[in-house]
């Protein structure tokens, strides 16, 4: 069985979920990983959806993150003013879980525009939940194939905050959730330096050099000396992964 | 009081040239069949609210119906970009469009606070954002008891309010369930009021959630399958083919031109446009 680069990332994203955390699960990579964790060991995590639907248990995995099966699955319903006011902001949220189309050295999150504001090359989506996910969720994790479009020195536009400008700048701004603590992508996992909060290389998937993952990174990218080799897939999760897959199509 | 009506009366009577107007609906019960007739009647200069501005949306910038977009989130969900919408922001084809953009927290506290009858609504938001410095309508405010500085956003009023339901009772009040979104917020912001439902019964199914009474509704209008291609739980399910079929369709000018008058400006009714999107489904399947 070949294993993909995405193979891994959505693994290893699944595994970053603890059995029971309550998760706030943004759409597409994110909210792939989140239902294999809940496949794998966290049968009894709980997917939060932006929708309104609160302990979402769906079979197949959502296209949109207002299917018909996160309502009927969910242990409650809920209308989107409570959810983002009453769950998201009040403090229920244990992880949020985000994708980004760029992203920088301190995990800050472009999803609006590629380009100048007021002449964009590209207009993405804008900014749906993610700033309020990333702002109060006790912690975040980021899910995002790396490349050097994606990860770039300078974001275009910052729609939502990970450590803002390092050290304890984020702390600074009021921000209540300790921030995003992972960066999980198709190369590696990268973490904040727990002083400058800086994204540090801290793990590497299998078959993978440091080089390669420092070629795709805009910035010059800090390794961790205690650098760790993402252990494989297991045929379980390779497993469960392709039955999900298999399932969206 | 809401009159029970058709959906060509409602729009006629209700929605004007200029109007702010929000067709809402989060993925679940948006108000196709409503959009649609507001094109056929060829109302123009709107600001479009919406927190998820969709397919829905992007046929209504592509016609050149909208001079403004309010909104947080503007996509097709699961497959990709809202190609109209982007030639509009990116090139100003067919015109150029103004946006004003929030996140979805922002966004549900607007309406909130337009549906409470005051001028803002709090939250802890937007701090450290891009987002701040490209709308006047955000701003700081400080708790009076705590003295904690909080984010205030603008209410979000409207004109007119578009929603989509399941049900509509025989005194008029309208039923929904599932994810009902920020419809009732949407409704209770607007001067006007305008709801599509699947069906007319004497009493309300016991799966109903969410009541808007008769009274707070300008018009109702009876529209089997008036959500699609999105859906209406206990009805329909989503048409996640015609979203993916969308990409292509949106991308080219023409093709966009083509098929807009073809299945939605030159039919009569929703009705005669399901039955010719259903038939091209058959055959494509």
């Amino acid at each position: 069985m070949t294993v993909s680069a995405d193979d891994i990332m959505t693994v290893v994203a699944a595994r970053a979920l603890r059995d029971r955390a309550v998760c706030f699960v943004g759409i597409g990579l994110p909210s792939l990983a989140a239902n294999l964790a809940r496949r794998l060991h966290a049968p009894d995590i709980v997917l939060v959806y932006e929708s309104g639907a609160i302990g979402a248990k769906p079979t197949t995995p959502p296209l949109s993150i207002g299917d018909g099966e996160l309502a009927e699955t969910a242990d409650a319903v809920v209308s989107v003013p409570e959810i983002f006011a009453y769950w998201l902001q009040s403090g229920r949220i244990d992880v949020g879980f985000l994708s980004a189309a760029q992203i920088d050295r301190y995990a800050n999150i472009n999803t609006t525009v590629i380009g100048p504001y007021d002449d964009p090359k590209v207009r993405l989506p804008g900014a749906g939940g993610a700033p309020e996910i990333a702002a109060s969720s006790r912690e975040v994790i980021v899910v995002v194939r790396q490349s050097l479009r994606t990860f770039v020195d300078r974001l275009d536009f910052v729609t939502s905050v990970g450590h803002h400008t390092g050290h304890d700048s984020r702390e600074r701004l009021g921000l209540r959730g300790r921030g995003p603590s992972a960066v999980i992508t198709d190369l590696g996992v990268l973490r904040p330096d727990p002083v400058s909060h800086e994204l540090v290389l801290t793990e590497i998937h299998p078959g993978v050099a440091v080089k390669e993952v420092s070629a795709h990174t805009g910035w010059p990218l800090l390794i961790s000396p205690a650098l760790t080799v993402t252990s494989a897939p297991t045929p379980a999760e390779l497993a469960a992964l392709r039955e999900l897959r298999g399932r969206q199509t | 009081m809401a009159e029970i009506t058709s959906l060509r009366a409602a729009v006629s009577g209700l929605v004007r040239d200029g109007d702010t107007v929000a067709l809402e609906g989060f993925t679940h019960l948006i108000p196709y069949a409503a959009g649609h007739e507001i094109l056929r009647q060829t109302l123009r200069h709107l600001t479009l609210v919406r927190m998820t501005p969709d397919v829905l949306y992007d046929q209504m910038i592509g016609v050149g119906a909208a001079d403004r977009l309010v909104f947080s989130w503007g996509g097709n969900p699961g497959v990709g970009s809202l190609h109209r919408f982007r030639e509009a922001v990116e090139d100003g084809w067919p015109q150029p469009i103004e946006l004003e953009e929030h996140s979805h927290a922002g966004m549900a506290a607007r309406y909130v606070a337009a549906a409470s009858g005051l001028p803002f609504g709090t939250l802890r938001g937007y701090v450290g954002s891009d987002l701040l410095e490209r709308t006047a309508n955000v701003a700081t405010v400080t708790c009076p008891f705590t003295g904690e500085e909080l984010t205030a956003v603008r209410a979000l009023d409207l004109d007119v309010a578009v929603i989509h339901a399941q049900q509509v009772d025989r005194h008029g009040n309208v039923g929904l369930w599932g994810l009902t979104g920020v419809q009732k917020e949407a409704v209770l912001a607007a001067d006007r009021s305008i709801a599509t439902v699947e069906e007319q019964v004497t009493a309300f199914d016991s799966r109903v959630a969410t009541v808007l009474p008769a009274w707070v509704l300008s018009a109702v209008a009876v529209v089997p399958h008036g959500s699609h291609p999105s859906y209406t739980q206990g009805y329909s399910s989503r048409d996640n083919a015609f979203y993916a079929a969308w990409d292509a369709i949106s991308r080219d000018r023409d093709r966009f031109a083509a098929w807009m008058r073809r299945h939605v400006l030159d039919v009569d009714s929703f009705g005669d446009h399901l039955r010719l999107v259903e038939a091209e489904s058959a055959l494509a399947g």
